[in-house]
């Protein structure tokens, strides 16, 4: 299915780059069950009517605590899991001419998927387990490139080459035929980034990259990341828990609370200025490395639940310091614009 | 100043490894004085843990302790007989564990494990008394009570962490050590046990060896940190102090790559290279090959140990002294790409 663009129901700003992804009112259930052959009694809504774009050569950031959709998002966008409703637009550049068309990836099957996989590739949190241990890095990064039918055989042995170089495994001869055991997790994660650039994809989802890596990799992770970004025209949909890394790494931040975006800005109007309740809890939650600096107490009440058949109610309601009558009777609300793309849904804003 | 409650010296620790001897800690020293807070810092690998359970004697069966003592109580724990450690243990000094790993055991409930270690240590409690104080403890670290018949699984990742803490409690010991009891939660759930844990501490005057890898972390709990690198510790000193005028590039480096949400937008340092492999470490200064301080006396000798007030490094080429308004974190730059 091919519509075009210009659809009216995001707000962004007028003269905007180009979109690469349109995300619109996407839903993602899981049926619970209790018991193997009962019908579902609940669901769980880990991505409840979602809608942003990415514009072409951004880094985007989806932040958020575990449990929050932000993993699903990224796995919905580059179809390792089918949505429960809603569209999900990528830029398609078979048609140059006529200006951009977008295609809706949700019913591709066939050579149009096989399209969008070379065009979409995702980077996992965990290098110790997302690698064949019993394959060598040639292999593991090649391997990309033979489920596409790209290249002749030495022609993909300087492919693979060429990107070694590239994240920085040098000499590339030294690592193309060792295993991933024989790796630390920083070495490792280079290779899981190799693994998806090596198809040129135009759309990268990184989940995660750093969290798992100590701090002297995480850094050299990160700058590596946003040097090829540049370099290589790739836009990112960077997935993390953590807003530090996200401020270094992306240019907008979404912030995901049980399932929903709550608030979206540019990243340094976001940290210095954030407006939903949530948001601010969260960045006065985070520990600061300066001995002398006191935070601000975090506002919030309860804990978090799990987003089982909630109420219709703004999700937060219940944490909420500032929430009102209002919050306990309308529906979730709407993303709403304060100005300079600043997103929040909130109520009381 | 007061005596100190435990007192480490000398402590060097290898582990028999199919690939050679891991040389993890070598001659590490600190005092822990009585209600104080100290963090160990350093990067996976660093010998952080590995300290952490030689004070427990948890070692396991490959490791070895070649050298140095830990006194508690004048009484080095290395020395004494397996009973007599067992005496200790929870009772004098007591650790939590990092609630994610398998810290408590899922088919019993959480009120009775620590049911159990009561009943082990303080036999002259009637099973009411110790129930009584479990309820105490669980009010102490922000649980119901009720939660005590419950099993851990029907816990959140947070409240395992509580229960955790409540435990290492259980038999009020005088030094706790906390090996990153809050790594693998989310920051708001962070943010309150690390504020609950504070209150504890002060209210009890407990002592206190917080193990991290996380520099926020360590600035906001501790009196005091040591940084360890490769084995060694590196520097050593009042927080404020070595926060404030690191002396060896190491720390200053584990400063400033840190990333902060906070302040103006600094640039992002990284630190090239990777830690040695600790069965063949480098001779000399173990950071020598990824200083960029580096001159040639660090390649062969050990560092000599600089001192400035309260705080000490072992280094040949110091950083200079921090004078007046800083930012936020360390501003030596060791490669910007």
């Amino acid at each position: 299915m091919t519509v075009s663009s210009g659809l009216p129901d995001i707000p962004s700003a007028a003269g905007s780059p180009t979109p690469l992804v349109r995300v619109e009112s996407l839903t993602k259930l899981f049926p619970m069950s209790r018991g193997l052959f009962r019908r579902p009694s609940a669901h769980i809504h880990a991505v409840d009517d979602v809608s942003f774009e990415l514009f072409e050569g951004e880094s985007f950031g989806l932040v958020g605590e575990s449990g929050c959709g932000k993993t699903t998002i990224g796995k919905l966008l580059v179809k390792l899991m089918e949505p429960t409703g809603g569209r999900i637009l990528f830029q398609d550049d078979r048609d140059t001419a006529g200006g951009q068309t977008l295609t809706d990836i949700v019913d591709t099957s066939g050579k149009d998927l096989k399209e969008f996989r070379r065009k979409a590739q995702m980077i996992f949190q965990d290098p110790y387990e997302s690698m064949n241990p019993r394959r060598t890095i040639f292999d593991t990064i090649a391997e990309p490139l033979s489920v596409q039918g790209i290249g002749s055989p030495p022609e993909r042995m300087d492919k693979v080459r060429d990107l070694l170089e590239l994240v920085g495994l040098t000499p590339a001869s030294t690592m193309l035929f060792r295993y991933p055991h024989e790796l630390s997790g920083g070495q490792r994660q280079r290779v899981a980034i190799a693994r998806a650039l090596v198809v040129e994809p135009t759309f990268v989802v990184a989940d995660e990259p750093t969290s798992m890596l100590d701090v002297s990799f995480s850094t050299s992770i990160m700058h590596l990341m946003s040097g090829l970004a540049r370099q290589l025209g790739v836009t990112y949909l960077y997935i993390t828990h953590d807003l530090a890394v996200a401020r270094y790494m992306c240019q907008r931040i979404a912030v995901m609370y049980l399932g929903k975006i709550v608030e979206l800005a540019e990243t340094e109007e976001l940290l210095s200025n954030p407006l939903h309740p949530y948001t601010r809890a969260l960045l006065s939650a985070v520990p600061s490395p300066d001995p002398a600096h006191q935070r601000d107490p975090v506002n919030i009440l309860g804990d978090v639940s799990a987003p089982v058949n909630p109420h219709p109610r703004c999700r937060f309601h219940d944490r909420c310091p500032m929430a009102a009558p209002q919050c306990y009777v309308e529906s979730h609300p709407p993303m709403e614009d304060h100005g300079g793309g600043h997103l929040v849904a909130c109520y009381r804003v | 100043m007061a005596d100190p409650i435990l007192q480490v010296s000398g402590l060097s620790l290898r582990y028999q490894t199919r690939h050679g001897e891991v040389k993890a800690v070598e001659d590490v020293s600190f005092k822990l004085l009585p209600g104080q807070v100290m963090g160990l810092v350093g990067e996976s690998g660093s010998g952080k843990t590995s300290v952490a359970i030689s004070l427990m004697r948890l070692l396991p069966d490959n490791a070895r302790v070649t050298g140095g003592q830990v006194l508690l109580d004048g009484r080095d724990l290395l020395s004494m007989g397996f009973e007599e450690v067992r005496s200790y243990r929870w009772h004098r000094i007591s650790m939590i564990f990092q609630a994610a790993m398998n810290s408590l055991d899922p088919v019993y409930r959480v009120g009775d494990q620590i049911l159990e270690a009561i009943e082990t240590h303080n036999p002259e409690l009637t099973k009411r008394e110790a129930q009584e104080r479990i309820a105490g403890l669980f009010q102490l670290v922000g649980l119901d009570p009720q939660l005590t018949q419950r099993y851990p699984h029907e816990y959140s990742g947070g409240m395992r962490q509580r229960a955790v803490i409540a435990m290492s409690l259980a038999c009020q010991p005088d030094v706790v050590i906390a090996d990153e009891p809050t790594t693998a939660l989310d920051v708001i759930v962070q943010d309150r046990i690390l504020r609950r844990l504070k209150e504890i501490q002060s209210d009890l005057n407990m002592s206190m060896v917080y193990i991290t890898h996380d520099i926020a972390v360590v600035a906001e709990v501790t009196d005091r940190i040591g940084v360890m690198y490769a084995g060694k510790l590196v520097e050593l000193g009042d927080t404020s102090d070595v926060f404030g005028s690191p002396i060896h590039p190491y720390t200053s480096a584990l400063l400033s790559v840190f990333p902060s949400i906070r302040g103006p937008k600094r640039e992002l340092v990284t630190l090239p290279g990777e830690p040695p492999n600790l069965i063949d470490p480098p001779a000399g200064c173990r950071f020598h090959p990824r200083c960029p301080y580096a001159i040639d006396a660090c390649q062969t000798e050990d560092p000599p140990t600089v001192e400035r007030g309260s705080h000490w490094a072992a280094c040949w080429n110091p950083l200079p002294v921090q004078t007046g308004p800083q930012e936020t974190s360390g501003p030596v730059s060791l490669e910007e790409q």
